[in-house]
């Protein structure tokens, strides 16, 4: 019954696109993204899809006309990256806010300057308060499964927000794998039409978008900021309900040797299977390590993270983009965030890694566990933050 | 506060979802005369009727009745044009009361 396709990350994403029986697709081509509108422009040539592919002069306007689609009731999907991520940046705001569940796939690239297409993740942490729910796939299977599942979470009746499901440039979305695909009938069973939570029509004029007085608009975004908290509980729902369909179990972190674990590596994304495989081998050696990859960045899951670091000694937190001027990158500034409120102080250090594509080698690994190792043996964190690989 | 009665002293949680206004039609309910600062009142003897201030006003706050016209406080905004209009110096701008 299950059919396993080979697939590059990019075009299991437009495979579970065509799946999902979407409405509008408006996209504008980046690298590493393009083989996702790319193989889906195939699709509706070839009349495989019902979707209307709307082609636009830039992202900014892709992310407009999402937005314009998504008002009317219709299933929406673009994709995108980098600068062209950048260029949506205020039109993100803006499917957030009214509540569009807009699903977008995030080939994650690196942005320029030096002008650089490999993968990293400064394109999302740049947008990572754009009130979207974010979620990063570790390969071509996540992604496939993931697409499926942030559209059935983006229209939940109850939450109704825009997606954005990540892929790491090249890493994923260029290097082919075996994908383990549903049939078209379980997609369909499993991610009924679109209720939406209100639409632009005629014959009920509503208005959207409008003025905000300083008394109104806080109140507003306290609401959004309640709504996007309960994004995590829904992801929850469907994850469980998705397992009953795929046999595939997702949820809102993995975590692998935790256990028992004295020091750990939190990770999102591709580099999360290396680590495992370090974890293996170092385990075998009789070290007690263990790592954990979050699939859901934002709302970031507080009190599941901590669950998970539960006992351990000390932590490695590996970010793959830079918050030029803060104190940590942006994924170990949140987890730091969360030791405070919740009165932990585990020992903790930052890895920046892999930008603009830079392979993260066994060795570089290696050295990080050792240092993460050295870290829960003496309690004294020596390197607040590394940078992996580079020269000096 | 003055403003429509769609949000009047609401909580966040019970604000229409997204900010949306579910239904048209709904700016008569604003009242912009609090955005006012000064007032025009209109001294009534030396008022005329020619009606040049129910022409100028551009938020059609002069309102007309036989005899003479009378200012909309509701929607006035107190911008002073029919002030500077009036031919015989009938409109005074004044302070709003704090």
């Amino acid at each position: 019954m299950a059919e396993i396709r080979g697939l590059t990350g990019d075009e299991a994403v437009a495979y579970a696109v065509k799946q999902c029986d979407v409405d509008v697709v408006s996209a504008y081509p980046i690298t590493p993204q393009t083989i996702i509108v790319e193989r889906f422009s195939e699709y509706v040539a070839n009349g495989e899809v019902k979707t209307e592919f709307i082609c636009v002069e830039s992202e900014h306007s892709a992310m407009s006309a999402c937005i314009g689609s998504s008002l009317t009731g219709a299933r929406t999907f673009t994709a995108t990256c980098s600068q062209g991520l950048a260029l949506m940046h205020e039109m993100l705001y803006i499917a957030s806010s009214l509540r569009l569940p807009i699903v977008m796939a995030v080939a994650n690239r690196a942005l320029s300057a030096p002008l650089n297409i490999h993968g990293d993740h400064s394109d999302m942490m740049g947008s990572r308060d754009c009130g979207w729910v974010q979620i990063y796939a570790e390969n071509a299977q996540e992604v496939y499964d993931w697409i499926i599942q942030a559209f059935r979470l983006a229209e939940d009746p109850e939450l109704s927000m825009p997606v954005a499901v990540n892929l790491d440039g090249f890493t994923i979305t260029h290097c082919m794998e075996g994908v383990e695909v549903l049939e078209d009938e379980i997609v369909a069973k499993f991610l009924p039409p679109r209720k939406p939570l209100y639409t632009l029509d005629p014959s009920k004029p509503i208005t959207v978008g409008a003025w905000a007085t300083p008394e109104y608009y806080m109140d507003f975004k306290r609401q959004q900021v309640e709504a996007l908290a309960s994004a995590k509980a829904k992801l929850l729902e469907v994850t469980k309900e998705y397992a009953q369909f795929s046999g595939r179990k997702y949820g809102i972190l993995e975590s692998y040797g935790m256990e028992d674990a004295e020091a750990a590596v939190l990770c999102l994304g591709s580099t999360a299977g290396t680590v495992r495989a370090m974890v293996k081998e170092l385990r075998a050696r009789g070290e007690k390590v263990g790592i954990v990859k979050l699939w859901l960045y934002r709302p970031f899951p507080m009190e599941e993270l901590m669950e998970s670091l539960r006992g351990i000694k000390a932590l490695a937190v590996m970010d793959r983009a830079c918050s030029f001027g803060a104190p940590y990158g942006p994924l170990c500034s949140d987890v730091l965030a969360t030791f405070q409120r919740y009165g932990l102080r585990i020992p903790t250090m930052n890895a920046i890694y892999g930008l603009g594509g830079r392979d993260v080698r066994p060795w570089d690994l290696s050295f990080l566990f050792d240092e993460v190792l050295k870290i829960a043996r003496t309690g004294v964190v020596r390197n607040p933050v590394v940078f992996l690989g580079v020269r000096e | 506060m003055s403003t429509s009665s769609l949000f009047e002293k609401r909580a966040w949680k019970d604000l229409p979802v997204a900010g949306i206004i579910p239904e048209p039609g709904t700016s008569t309910k604003y009242r912009t005369g609090d955005w006012r600062t000064r007032k025009p009142i209109i001294d009534e003897q030396k008022c005329t009727n020619c009606l040049l201030c129910w022409v100028y006003c551009p938020d059609a706050a002069i309102e007309r009745t036989p005899k003479k016209v009378m200012v909309n406080y509701d929607y006035c905004k107190g911008c002073g044009i029919c002030a500077n209009e009036c031919p015989v110096k009938a409109i005074t701008m004044v302070m709003e009361a704090i």
